[in-house]
């Protein structure tokens, strides 16, 4: 993908290690409760729709629609962050990239691209499908 | 149970500074402590009990308890961000209602005008223990560009303009041009608004809130003590509270906390949106504004846009007066924090103590209503509904 604005690496914790370890292998993992079979976001090791500590991590379609977006102007090199609603049902921030900012609009289809960060494991964005 | 008509605002006190480089943040916040006091006629040795959140130097009530040499029976460091003051006017009324306290002291101060604190277009990383850091910091999460994508989602969902939210800007500056300590006390047209630039689709520069240094204080009382002081008795008849947050990746964004918060205020209060004559709403920017009218019943959901535009929340010529001393769009935002200042100027409505030129007439009932942290992530809702006795 295509940025040069630096990204930040992301706080990998004992909860999240597997999700981090799955982006430097350029998989896309959601959580998913193997009680509830509910998806959430952010991971966490317990599930907040069942209280489940069976969560498991699956391999997610990368696909989702962009809920909301607001290109960032005021920033040395303006880049869209977002909330992208996955195909497996939860809503999760992200960034917008590889797009004309100016035709992005909320119900667009996009497809999930990792991005490389500073100093860390490569984190989640998105681009027009 | 109730809090409803169990303790009484006996003082406000509001900061003239809105830049304090001699100050320090402990120095602001004893000041607007005394201010507090004397407005009400009581003094420091009255207080027992004292209301800090995080604005206040160090952790919790001990560095401003030590710093004012207070001596206390009840404490409370609520921390709600921005709204913290308006719930704690709550806590204080729970407190005394409990017999906790007496006279409870509330205080809010803060310079980040003075000390350059990053502004609302900087991604920051709170804490890394916070569970959400990792999956927010990476992608650029600033003040500015949460609260935008409320605005982008709410124009997607109901047809909200940028004009429209312009309008609460230009009520508040209409406002603002009476306050000899506004920020910004020029009137500003919708024109002015739209055009000035973007700063994270679809606000502008002007739907943003300004930065300022201040502060500001309340004291909240027994009713035995306020009926024995010489200041109008101002009632607190009813509060609520909440955190709205994203919910496992299940949520709307164009619905705010107080849309929970403000239900419980009035079903405590046992008034309704319509009995109200005047409302300090929260304007870190005017989304802000927009989507709490809206879930305070003020106006259905999504008619927002209409309601507030042509002038409606100005003072004297639309339905419902707000911000009357120019809110954070115009007058002051201390230490980031706007929501004492929502509380002290309905006490000034109230008491009949607001600038001639915005003053409600006949104003008994008041509402103020803040939102704290991050409306496009996880916030926190106070509302708290006064009453004129």
């Amino acid at each position: 993908m295509t940025t040069t604005r630096k990204i930040s690496a992301p706080v990998v914790t004992v909860e999240t290690q597997a999700f981090w370890d799955a982006a430097r292998e350029n998989r896309f993992v959601v959580p998913v409760c193997a009680a509830c079979g509910k998806a959430h976001w952010y991971p966490r090791a317990i599930c907040p729709f069942c209280d489940s500590g069976k969560v498991e991590w699956r391999d997610a379609s990368g696909q989702g629609t962009i809920y909301t977006f607001s290109v960032m102007r005021r920033a040395k090199e303006p880049y869209a962050i977002a909330y992208v609603t996955l195909a497996e049902g939860p809503t999760m921030m992200t960034n917008i990239v590889d797009c004309n900012f100016d035709a992005l609009r909320i119900g667009q289809s996009v497809i999930v691209v990792f991005a490389a960060t500073e100093d860390g494991p490569p984190v989640p964005m998105f681009r027009p499908a | 149970m109730t809090i409803k008509g169990r303790a009484y605002i006996a003082g406000a006190y509001e900061h003239p500074t809105r830049h304090a480089p001699d100050k320090t943040v402990a120095q602001l916040h004893a000041e607007v402590a005394l201010g507090a006091l004397a407005d009400a006629g009581l003094s420091r040795a009255d207080v027992d009990g004292y209301f800090c959140a995080g604005d206040a130097p160090g952790p919790g009530p001990a560095s401003m308890a030590e710093y004012m040499n207070l001596k206390l029976r009840h404490v409370d460091s609520t921390e709600l961000g921005g709204t913290s003051y308006v719930a704690l006017a709550a806590h204080a009324a729970e407190a005394i209602a409990l017999g906790k306290c007496d006279v409870a002291l509330i205080t809010l101060a803060g310079r980040p005008r003075s000390e350059g604190m990053a502004t609302g277009t900087t991604p920051r990383l709170r804490d890394p223990n916070q569970p959400e850091a990792g999956w927010e910091f990476p992608y650029g999460l600033t003040t500015a560009n949460g609260y935008a994508m409320c605005a982008m989602r709410h124009r997607h969902q109901y047809g909200t303009t940028s004009e429209q939210l312009a309008w609460i800007k230009v009520a508040a500056s209409h406002h603002a041009q009476h306050n000899p300590n506004a920020m910004l006390p020029e009137v500003v047209t919708v024109a002015d608004v739209i055009n000035s630039p973007v700063i994270a689709d679809p606000l502008h520069r002007l739907d943003c809130c300004v930065i300022s240094d201040g502060g500001g204080a309340l004291v909240v009382v027994r009713p035995e003590i306020a009926k024995k002081l010489t200041r109008p008795l101002i009632k607190i008849i009813g509060a609520g509270e909440t955190v709205k947050h994203l919910a496992g990746g299940t949520f709307d964004l164009t619905t705010s906390g107080a849309a929970r918060s403000g239900p419980a205020a009035f079903a405590e209060a046992g008034v309704k949106p319509a009995d109200i004559k005047y409302v300090s709403i929260y304007d870190s920017f005017t989304i802000t504004v927009l989507m709490q009218i809206e879930d305070l019943g003020f106006c259905e959901k999504g008619a927002g846009g209409k309601f507030v535009a042509d002038g409606n929340l100005i003072s004297g010529v639309g339905k419902l007066p707000f911000n009357t001393d120019g809110g954070g769009l115009c007058n002051n935002h201390p230490a980031n924090r706007g929501g004492m200042t929502k509380v002290i100027e309905a006490v000034r409505q109230l008491r009949g103590e607001a600038h001639p030129a915005v003053q409600v007439k006949t104003c008994d009932l008041a509402l103020a209503q803040g939102t704290g942290m991050q409306l496009g992530t996880r916030h926190c809702s106070a509302t708290l509904i006064m009453e004129r006795e």
